[in-house]
């Protein structure tokens, strides 16, 4: 399989690769390596994964990273609450000692954290790690272990070791700098908002009852909204949301109702102070420059 | 503009020329090493390695690290493997220096066009070592100003290493920042009663491990900007000085320089080699000594880098004199962009340090509203004089 049947796979499912994203995904899957993924919010690096695992029929095990996330949450925990019970019953039952402990300590008691069913699937998974810049440095160094080795050592059951290698994807969105250990053991790619024609295609692909004269309008209008000064820019999704919005609506042309959509702009601008920088008259003029 | 380079007949193979163009990136700043060009290798053969813009995106996954040295690539790309960047070619056909072997100029050939040494991530050797050598060696990007002030003039090691000293002592001021809210912690000074009883659930419910909670160190991040344009140039010495000593003791530490445009030194600077960490740092600062554009140096910076690198917990820094020759709006907007994200704003002003000085500076007019601190600091005592200042932020 070359990058280009990666492509046109991963496009059957609706997702819309740039060659660059196809070319990097494809070294991923055949050099066995995680492949970071960076970029603004809303260009679909998350939505990347999930339909990488579409396409190859596997599971998807996402692991959303967050302030404080420790081992515990993100690899495995024993569930204490049903040692204590079956320990109860054990010794109303009269059993004790080490057939009890065997039993306690077995894989039955154990809970899975995302990173631990990740390695003990039969089928290749794909793993995703979203978001990785908003764990903490410490939790970093822990997943480079794990991202190397793919084993993982439980001191009560021993190591357990991936039946088989995760494909492993790493988003972030930039809030703090990667460390560069993290940086060398991955593939990168930086994926930036798309261009008219790509944009259009994915439109096309996720609402695909969409007029062509609509379609092109819409994804003009992001166009051009996005070389304006704005806090948040409107990624792919908001612009998919805007579509659907407008379809909701009943809305053929987006010049035949400013008032409208006015309206519907709130499916693009996130922030107050974007909402007051496009006015009605700013927007017409968009529109305007976009058809 | 894409011919393919040819090499030479004698050259040893594909994998050769894959180890060399990794030597050029290293050159050129990334840090790669053996285990890359092995896999750079292994990339090339899962692609269709004949054609230059497979072999390019493939290359680029693997050599690259982060945005901006994804968008560098394509250059390095191009002067290894499309014969861009072949002295022979470069130095001679454009550059209006030529001639230096038979001209014999007082000027200082490693400072003054540095296009034609190599580069100046290596140490500076001999010379014109470029030169001497017979065949071309490979520049990454067209020399734009080759009238460049070499910054290794105004910064002295002995000077390095007082302001290493002031710029620690100030980061530890800003540093000593306790938060409210305690988090578990090793060592810390209370229990942490909701972590004792979940941990205890491990033990039938007796807490036998107690965790503990402390009040965390919250580190404030220093980004630090500063003008080097013509009516700073007096002042460079101690602010380049500064600015390296700043980034030798602080790790998490960030720093630019801006005069008509905005370049980020944070890379250049981490270098061990004081000396070769400057001498990257004046190439990137090319137009030294020109003209000052601070309202839209900030406009960009706030717009950029700072999404990425300022949050609440940062203070920035601006060492500049407020001569603008943009409209003052900018500033006004730049700073209230920046000021947004919850940061402290620092502006040190060495003008400041004049009697009877005022802000009436357009520029400093428009920025006075936003700063937390306004301060002279015209040379390392003055820097150093601030922590006092800094520790009631």
């Amino acid at each position: 399989m070359t990058w280009t049947d990666l492509q046109t796979a991963l496009s059957a499912d609706g997702y819309v690769a740039s060659d660059d994203l196809a070319v990097a995904l494809h070294l991923a899957l055949t050099l066995g390596r995680p492949l970071l993924l960076e970029g603004a919010a809303g260009v679909g690096k998350t939505q990347l994964a999930a339909s990488l695992a579409a396409q190859r029929k596997t599971k998807l095990i996402r692991l959303q990273c967050y302030e404080g996330l420790d081992a515990a949450q993100a690899i495995y925990e024993w569930n204490y609450q049903r040692q204590l019970l079956t320990i109860r019953a054990a010794a109303e039952d009269g059993e004790t000692g080490k057939a009890v402990e065997d039993r306690i300590f077995s894989r039955d008691f154990l809970l899975e954290r995302p990173l631990l069913a990740a390695i003990t699937q039969d089928v290749q998974p794909v793993l995703l790690i979203d978001e990785i810049d908003r764990a903490d440095e410490e939790f970093e160094a822990y997943l480079l272990e794990i991202l190397s080795e793919f084993q993982i050592t439980i001191p009560e059951l021993g190591t357990v070791t991936a039946v088989s290698k995760p494909i492993v994807i790493l988003t972030s969105n930039g809030t703090r700098d990667l460390s560069d250990a993290l940086r060398r053991r991955c593939l990168y790619s930086y994926v930036d908002y798309p261009d008219r024609q790509a944009e259009l295609e994915i439109l096309n692909a996720r609402c695909p009852g969409i007029e062509a004269r609509l379609g092109a309008q819409i994804v003009g209008f992001v166009q051009k909204l996005r070389e304006e000064e704005l806090e948040k820019v409107p990624g792919i999704a908001e612009t998919l949301d805007f579509a659907a919005a407008l379809m909701g609506l009943g809305i053929a042309d987006l010049t035949s109702d400013p008032a409208a959509l006015q309206h519907t702009l709130s499916t693009l601008l996130k922030t107050q102070s974007d909402r007051a920088s496009i006015t009605s008259e700013v927007a017409d003029r968009i529109v305007g420059r976009a058809a | 503009m894409s011919r393919v380079t040819k090499f030479a007949a004698r050259d040893p193979g594909a994998a050769a020329r894959v180890a060399g163009f990794m030597a050029h990136l290293r050159n050129n700043g990334l840090r790669l090493g053996v285990s890359e060009t092995d896999l750079a290798l292994a990339a090339l053969c899962e692609v269709n390695a004949s054609h230059p813009d497979e072999s390019r995106q493939a290359l680029r996954a693997v050599c690259t690290g982060c945005k901006e040295e994804a968008a560098h690539f394509d250059s390095l790309f191009d002067s290894y493997w499309m014969d861009m960047g072949r002295v022979k070619q470069k130095i001679v056909q454009s550059s209006p220096s030529k001639g230096d072997d038979n001209v014999h100029s007082s000027r200082d050939a490693r400072g003054e066009d540095t296009g034609s040494a190599g580069s100046v991530n290596t140490p500076d050797g001999v010379d014109g070592e470029a030169e001497s050598e017979g065949e071309g060696r490979l520049i990454a990007t067209e020399v734009r100003n080759l009238m460049r002030t070499d910054l290794r003039d105004l910064a002295r090691p002995k000077d390095i290493s007082e302001a290493e000293e002031v710029a620690r002592r100030l980061g530890a001021a800003l540093r000593d920042r306790r938060s409210r809210r305690r988090i578990a912690a090793r060592k810390g000074d209370r229990l942490h009663f909701r972590k004792t009883i979940r941990a205890s659930l491990a033990t039938g419910g007796e807490p036998v491990r107690l965790i503990r909670k402390q009040r965390p160190d919250r580190a404030r991040k220093i980004v630090a900007l500063c003008d080097v344009s013509g009516s700073m140039t007096v002042y460079a010495q101690v602010f380049l000085a500064f600015l390296t000593g700043l980034m030798r003791s602080d790790v998490t530490a960030d720093a630019y320089l801006f005069h008509t445009r905005l370049v980020r030194i944070t890379e250049a600077l981490r270098d061990k080699d004081t000396m070769r960490a400057i001498g990257r740092m004046s190439l990137m600062a090319d137009g030294f000594g020109g003209g000052s554009e601070i309202g839209p140096s900030i406009a960009v910076f706030a717009n950029t880098y700072a999404k990425r690198f300022v949050d609440a917990r940062s203070v920035v820094l601006i060492l500049s004199d407020g001569y603008d020759t943009a409209p003052p709006a900018v500033l006004d907007a730049g700073l209230g962009n920046l000021k947004k994200r919850g940061c402290k704003i620092i502006w040190l002003n060495p003008l400041k340090g004049w009697r009877d000085y005022a802000p009436v500076a357009e520029g400093m007019a428009a920025a006075l509203p936003h700063l937390d601190i306004f301060s002279a600091a015209n040379t390392l005592a003055d820097l150093a004089a601030l922590e006092r200042e800094v520790m009631t932020l």
